[in-house]
């Protein structure tokens, strides 16, 4: 850790208050050595549109993600991305975007793959820096490069593959896709192009918890009590589980289990990014339809 | 495949493809910035909002069609999603005019040909392709004059 952490008490009663940072926070500590800021969003252009200030940005369609094979870039693509990007291991990285940090979150997830330590998310993102009339440049910084280190993306730990999935049947599954994904009712209308699956519906036993539902009006995350009540009151898990979060390419399910992992303080929650686009598309996996979370298929 | 494509589109596709990489984006947001706002006739309409899945940007369409059989006005997105933006700006201004039929005959794979895979992404095209399949169904679906 380089950075001091926010001591908002906002933040406090949060398993790891550390990974947050208030708008008012960052304001004030831009420029500072160590920091620095990312801007990860849905739209490839609106960092281009106005960001903020000395804020890189790293799309994960065309960065992140690797070009030919659905995966991530690798230890190597990580290092030169990073290097590029005037990020060194030990940086501060506070991540913001549009959509209510889908797309940071998702940033964020890729960048604990490869065990960046300090990577935070800035509460509210876009949206409220931008509400609270917080500057905005359209001037694109020009970092000096760094000599980010390779280090071996760990597959193991946060992330969860369809076969992880499978074995995994009969622990809690999340499913934060809206709730007509989640039924398998598909909304689409005719000449939308099915996009990604071929099956509709959701994994068996998953409970359904729209991402949404963490996030308060403003776009902040809600107090732990209320993210307690959603998650345990009501869906019944306990962070002594095991639990795989998905959705429909793995962006949304990244910002429910930051929730999870750095607000609830769980410690074992992955993220399966095949998610919906591969599940409903693969060949004899156990489907349910209907809003119930269903029943295990017989052994 | 025989039918030439209109000139108007043509000659976008020509403009992007004579830009590096990087300029190609930047093209794509003068695109966005040149799109007129939304109508106030459909400002106080969100029924004509043509939402997508929950991942994807909202997008208006609402394609008018002349007494002359011409297209107007094909599309727009809020200014919170300049890519949608962009992509309704290049359809806009390369429909505008055509008539109905040119507009059907326009090939559902342009948006591949703008040399925008590797800038923006092969999948954050198909949103644009899925706009010119919405405004070719409202086309075909509208009401007979």
């Amino acid at each position: 850790m380089t950075v001091a952490t926010d001591p908002n008490p906002v933040f406090s009663a949060f398993a790891h208050p550390e990974r947050l940072v208030s708008t008012e926070w960052l304001a004030e500590q831009l420029g500072e050595p160590g920091l620095v800021v990312v801007e990860s969003d849905e739209d490839v252009l609106l960092y281009e549109t106005g960001h903020i200030p000395g804020a890189v940005k790293i799309d994960w369609h065309t960065e992140l993600n690797d070009p030919v094979t659905r995966d991530y870039v690798d230890g190597e693509g990580f290092a030169k991305l990073l290097s590029a990007k005037g990020i060194a291991r030990d940086d501060t990285v506070v991540i913001y975007g549009d959509k209510n940090n889908w797309w940071a979150a998702y940033a964020l997830w890729v960048f604990t793959l490869f065990g960046h330590e300090d990577v935070r998310l800035l509460d509210g993102g876009r949206a409220k820096w931008e509400a609270e009339g917080r500057e905005y440049t359209t001037e694109v910084p020009s970092p000096a490069p760094t000599d980010y280190p390779v280090v071996e993306r760990d597959d193991v730990t946060k992330r969860a593959f369809k076969d992880d999935v499978l074995l995994h049947l009969g622990n809690p599954l999340v499913d934060v896709r809206s709730p007509e994904e989640y039924s398998g009712e598909r909304t689409t209308a005719p000449a939308y192009p099915e996009e990604g699956a071929l099956r509709a519906g959701h994994i068996p036993t998953a409970v359904s918890v729209p991402w949404a539902r963490a996030v308060a009006d403003d776009g902040s995350f809600k107090p732990r009590a209320e993210l307690e009540a959603i998650y345990e009151g009501e869906k019944g898990l306990k962070s002594s589980d095991s639990v795989i979060a998905y959705c429909r390419i793995g962006e949304r399910s990244s910002h429910t289990w930051f929730v999870l992992t750095h607000l609830l303080g769980y410690p074992d929650v992955r993220n399966y990014d095949g998610s919906w686009t591969e599940w409903g598309s693969a060949v004899r996996v156990p489907i349910v339809r209907g809003t119930e979370p269903g029943e295990l298929p017989a052994k | 495949m025989s039918t030439a494509l209109p000139a108007s589109l043509a000659g976008i596709r020509d403009d992007f493809l004579a830009l590096e990489q990087r300029e190609r984006l930047q093209l794509l947001l003068e695109f966005a910035n040149g799109l007129p706002e939304l109508p106030e006739r459909y400002r106080e309409h969100p029924d004509l909002l043509e939402r997508g899945e929950e991942c994807q940007s909202p997008v208006f369409i609402f394609t008018e069609v002349d007494d002359a059989g011409r297209v107007h006005r094909p599309a727009t997105a809020p200014k919170e999603a300049p890519t949608t933006r962009g992509f309704a700006s290049i359809l806009a201004q390369g429909i505008e005019g055509l008539t109905v039929e040119e507009v059907l005959e326009l090939p559902a794979d342009f948006p591949g040909t703008l040399g925008l895979d590797e800038a923006v992404s092969p999948l954050r095209l198909r949103g644009m392709g899925g706009m010119l399949g919405r405004i070719k169904r409202q086309l075909r679906e509208r009401p007979a004059a």
